[in-house]
């Protein structure tokens, strides 16, 4: 059942390891990337939080596969945008982290904002009486104890987002679900077997993830 | 008496609703009584396409149509069902369809899991660039170029593997955004079979922009695919086939579906009985 495997044809591990480095890339860039977004929509500048509100639910509602796509068929077919890469793989690979982060920022914007509503507004005020600026009072006071209060949702994205890389093999990023097209093309016979494995390989990935972040997000959590 | 009303019509309705999804049910398997079930593309111009319309175009529909008329089924006796290529083993084992005319090429590992009658016709993979491009007259040009295919398409593994290991192949969802990038020069060629690219070529919008190389890098024979032993189906099938290239048919689809391209097809191949 499992004879195929041992052609030595598939790079089961090597193509997991691209999906977990998608994963961890694009995990970083969208902290980055949500942080600024939440940041934004909590600011006292209306031009800014009128840009995040808008952004924030602009690319949240548009599909994905949409987002991976026209990262590719816009920024570099018809625009020529490669991101350094120098084949159709790298800047597969560079674009879909590009969109992954462009999409993913979003939901953890979300779950910050949803964090920074368990701080008590009456510490912010303190702080602001206390003569500290907007991002001090951000950086210093708000953001440390949403984060501790968003880690749970914070997992959730996480372990969507890991789920998410596959739609990069649509535009050559050479992960699991790309691999999974290439067996289940040279292979349709084993068709219940390679989602079987492909499946177990994404909880092996997100199920590690979901119980360290969830031990974590114990340890963390502000007590109030 | 009002409850006892209530609770009648309550089971005609569940009974309705069974004896209409039994119904439903029926018709789905290959062949019931007087209509057939047939598996086909749905998104490849030139041999499978479902029109906006909702009407089916193409080479394979038409192979398709002739076989099923030749078993004695009228046109408005077909239900066309889709077969995306990773699902045409298991439709056929699952006696969802009759046979399947889908760009299925004849391969000894399909040939342990399914009977092919045919073949029908002989595809070569090739690469389609665009018109004014000389560039490529040989394989081994291709090692310094960029291609396109399908993600993970036995044509894009063929270039990976075999055919040019060092070609800088992009492989994206479908060959409609392939001929994006061929159009904005981003790739120079895209690459599979070459019936499905005449198919591109020939549509309306893209006659003239795209020419095939005519390199044929390897053979495919597409054969009908069918439910493995059911030999009395695979006789009628072939006999259909022959009939088909003898009286001229076969000929003149051919002509329809792939002639605006310009693309040198293969004759008629042998039927292996």
């Amino acid at each position: 059942m499992f004879d195929f495997l041992d052609s030595g044809q598939y790079d089961l591990l090597g193509a997991f390891w691209v999906t977990a480095q998608l994963a961890l890339y694009s995990a970083i860039g969208s902290l980055i990337w949500g942080t600024a977004l939440a940041a934004m929509r909590v600011s006292p500048v209306p031009l800014m939080r009128s840009f995040g509100t808008a952004y924030v639910n602009f690319v949240r509602n548009t599909p994905l596969t949409v987002v991976i796509v026209a990262c590719s068929l816009v920024l570099d077919q018809t625009l020529g945008v490669t991101l350094g890469g120098s084949d159709f793989k790298e800047i597969g690979f560079r674009l879909a982290i590009l969109g992954l982060v462009a999409y993913t920022g979003t939901f953890v914007c979300e779950a910050l904002r949803s964090g920074i509503n368990t701080v008590p507004p009456g510490q912010a005020e303190a702080a602001r009486a206390l003569g500290l600026s907007f991002f001090q009072v951000l950086t210093l006071v708000v953001l440390p104890q949403a984060f501790r209060a968003a880690v749970t949702p914070l997992a959730n994205v996480l372990i969507a987002l890991t789920k998410n890389t596959t739609v990069a093999a649509a535009i050559s990023a050479a992960e699991a679900a790309f691999l999974m097209k290439e067996m289940i093309e040279n292979e349709a016979q084993a068709l219940f077997t390679v989602f079987a494995i492909f499946a177990f390989g994404f909880i092996v990935l997100t199920l590690p993830t979901g119980l360290a972040l969830g031990w974590a997000a114990k340890r963390l959590a502000v007590k109030r | 008496m009002k409850l006892r009303n209530t609770s009648a019509a309550v089971a005609a309705v569940a009974l309705l609703a069974l004896t209409a999804t039994a119904c439903g049910g029926g018709s789905d398997s290959g062949s019931n009584g007087d209509k057939i079930t047939v598996g086909i593309k749905f998104d490849q111009p030139g041999l499978g396409l479902k029109t906006p319309d909702g009407k089916y175009v193409g080479f394979d529909v038409d192979v398709a149509r002739y076989v099923a008329k030749e078993l004695g089924y009228a046109e408005d006796k077909i239900n066309f069902k889709q077969a995306p290529s990773a699902e045409r083993e298991n439709l056929i084992k699952n006696g969802d369809v009759k046979f399947i005319v889908a760009s299925y090429s004849i391969n000894d590992k399909r040939k342990k899991e399914v009977d092919f009658a045919g073949p029908y016709f002989l595809a070569h993979q090739d690469l389609l660039v665009r018109a004014d491009d000389t560039s490529i007259t040989k394989v081994e040009d291709l090692n310094s170029k960029k291609l396109c295919s399908v993600t993970g398409s036995t044509s894009a593994q063929n270039v990976r593997d075999k055919l040019a290991p060092k070609a800088d192949l992009q492989q994206l969802g479908g060959y409609s955004e392939c001929l994006t990038g061929l159009q904005n020069k981003r790739v120079d060629a895209l690459t599979t079979d070459d019936s499905i690219l005449a198919g591109y070529a020939s549509q309306k919008e893209h006659q003239g922009k795209f020419k095939l190389a005519g390199l044929r890098m390897s053979d495919e024979n597409y054969g009908i695919g069918l439910k493995k032993g059911d030999d009395e189906l695979r006789g009628k099938i072939n006999k259909a086939l022959e009939k088909m290239v003898s009286d001229g048919t076969w000929e003149k689809l051919v002509k329809e579906h792939f002639g605006p391209s310009g693309y040198k097809y293969e004759s008629a191949p042998k039927v292996q009985g």
